[in-house]
């Protein structure tokens, strides 16, 4: 009975009261955090697409370099955005869900502008002469863009949500893993293996894995139905 | 068929003097002067790399001359009764009803008369059964045809083809050609590019012939097809290689 996979399946299949509160914060968090790095990041990765301005080659550098930012350090910078002495200090926002939202946002922004700005490019090359043709200046190309390459920014979406869930550093250094209040799947794994209450952690873990195997699918199936749907 | 025109100002003759177009050192149109009166079926002719892309895409106002004028009747910088239709045809990743309605929701027409507009060119242009297609899983003949249907739902007073044949068989180009000769009929206006001899023949009213951005000719198609006053417009008839 001391068996940890024998322990996680029966948390899960009981739907553990303490598993599914650390679940439904984990997905509060990281859904937030794809809505607003995508209601930032679409616009803006179409518009970096489209503009032309000196210095756009290194805004598209930095950019392709911050997807590849350690959340460690997303985690640190915003940690000292919102510490006490920090600039945003005042609203007494470190170590709560709201933090850990900013800080995956923070994390999951560059994939989201870097993606969408390169699916824009591909697609504006290929339809700027009819679009300018119909009288569509570069602003009414945006939405335009945006719908046509819908799958592909899906994927890149998915992709965001799957590097949100799976990390662990940010929300761990600006949400302090606290019981019932910012811990989630990610922080509470480190924490019960380093505990011993593996049963748990394995729980976590294989609905980690189950969540990472549903998107990769979901992706895979975006882009199959794509190719025969959309052409 | 009678059909609704929302931007009834006549915008023809499309007048070009003296125009020319280059990109760094390399001139792709010189010194072409031309007027496009409404009503006429002007072919463009000239072998690979005379200029004759550039020259519709000049006309139609998708790039500027770098000198000389082009004026519209409208006085207008870039009248909006104008359509294209490409060598390969761009459409959107959307069905063939709403490939129809993008650009009249472009336009500003309201929902109701759109949907009216997009079922009636669906009917003459035969796509009905096919309306909720994707319009990019269509052959390549279906698909210059929603473009060419795409372009008359714009109610173009002058419409631009640039080669809408060259990559079909001669079952759909006999069906594109007799598009453009039916659309003629209507009155719009015809400006297309063609290094089809055969099809210059079938459709020209006037030809003009480029040769290295340059427009050598420009006439009466009958004219032209009899006898071609510059050496190279004799060479590109007798089928020679123009270059």
């Amino acid at each position: 009975m001391d068996n940890p996979f024998v322990i996680a399946f029966g948390l899960i299949m009981q739907a553990d009261p303490a598993l599914m509160q650390i679940i439904s914060l984990s997905l509060r968090v990281t859904l937030s955090a794809v809505v607003i790095a995508c209601a930032i990041g679409l616009p803006l990765g179409a518009a970096l697409a489209l503009s032309r301005f000196r210095g756009k080659a290194m805004v598209i550098v930095i950019f392709n370099a911050l997807m590849g930012l350690p959340p460690v350090v997303a985690g640190l910078v915003v940690y000292l955005l919102l510490s006490r002495s920090g600039p945003l200090g005042g609203l007494a926002l470190l170590f709560t869900p709201t933090a850990m939202i900013l800080a995956q946002t923070v994390l999951i922004l560059p994939i989201i502008v870097s993606l969408t700005r390169s699916v824009v490019e591909d697609l504006w090359a290929e339809y700027q002469e009819h679009l300018l043709s119909l009288g569509a200046g570069r602003l009414q190309a945006v939405p335009t863009l945006l719908w046509d390459g819908r799958v592909s920014l899906l994927t890149g979406v998915l992709a965001g949500f799957g590097r949100a869930s799976a990390e662990v550093g940010a929300v761990l250094i600006v949400g302090g893993n606290i019981a019932g209040h910012t811990r989630t799947m990610t922080t509470a794994i480190t924490l019960e293996t380093a505990r011993g209450n593996l049963g748990l952690a394995v729980a976590l873990g294989l609905v980690l894995l189950s969540l990472t195997l549903a998107l990769n699918a979901a992706a895979w199936g975006a882009g199959q139905w794509a190719k025969g749907r959309l052409g | 068929m009678s059909r609704m025109a929302p931007h009834t100002q006549p915008i023809l003759p499309l007048s070009l003097e003296r125009v020319s177009y280059s990109i760094g050192p390399a001139t792709l149109l010189q010194d072409i002067s031309l007027t496009i009166p409404a009503g006429r079926r002007l072919l463009v002719m000239g072998a690979n790399g005379a200029g004759k892309s550039l020259f519709l895409r000049l006309c139609h106002g998708l790039i500027d001359p770098v000198s000389g004028r082009r004026t519209w009747a409208s006085a207008e910088p870039r009248p909006k009764a104008q359509a294209m239709v490409f060598q390969r045809p761009v459409l959107l990743r959307r069905s063939v009803a709403e490939n129809l309605a993008y650009p009249l929701a472009l336009d500003g027409m309201e929902r109701a008369a759109r949907a009216d507009l997009v079922a009636q060119t669906l009917d003459r242009f035969g796509l009905r059964p096919m309306a909720n297609r994707p319009a990019r899983l269509l052959s390549g003949g279906e698909q210059q045809r929603l473009a060419l249907a795409r372009a008359w739902a714009m109610r173009p007073q002058i419409l631009f083809l640039d080669e809408p044949t060259s990559a079909l068989d001669p079952s759909a180009t006999r069906m594109i050609e007799g598009m453009v000769a039916q659309f003629a009929d209507e009155g719009i206006t015809i400006v297309m590019t063609t290094h089809n001899l055969g099809q210059a023949r079938r459709l020209a009213q006037d030809v003009a012939f480029l040769h290295r951005g340059r427009m050598i000719e420009h006439q009466a198609a009958d004219t032209f097809f009899a006898g071609p006053e510059t050496p190279e417009a004799r060479a590109f008839l007798a089928g020679d290689l123009v270059w």
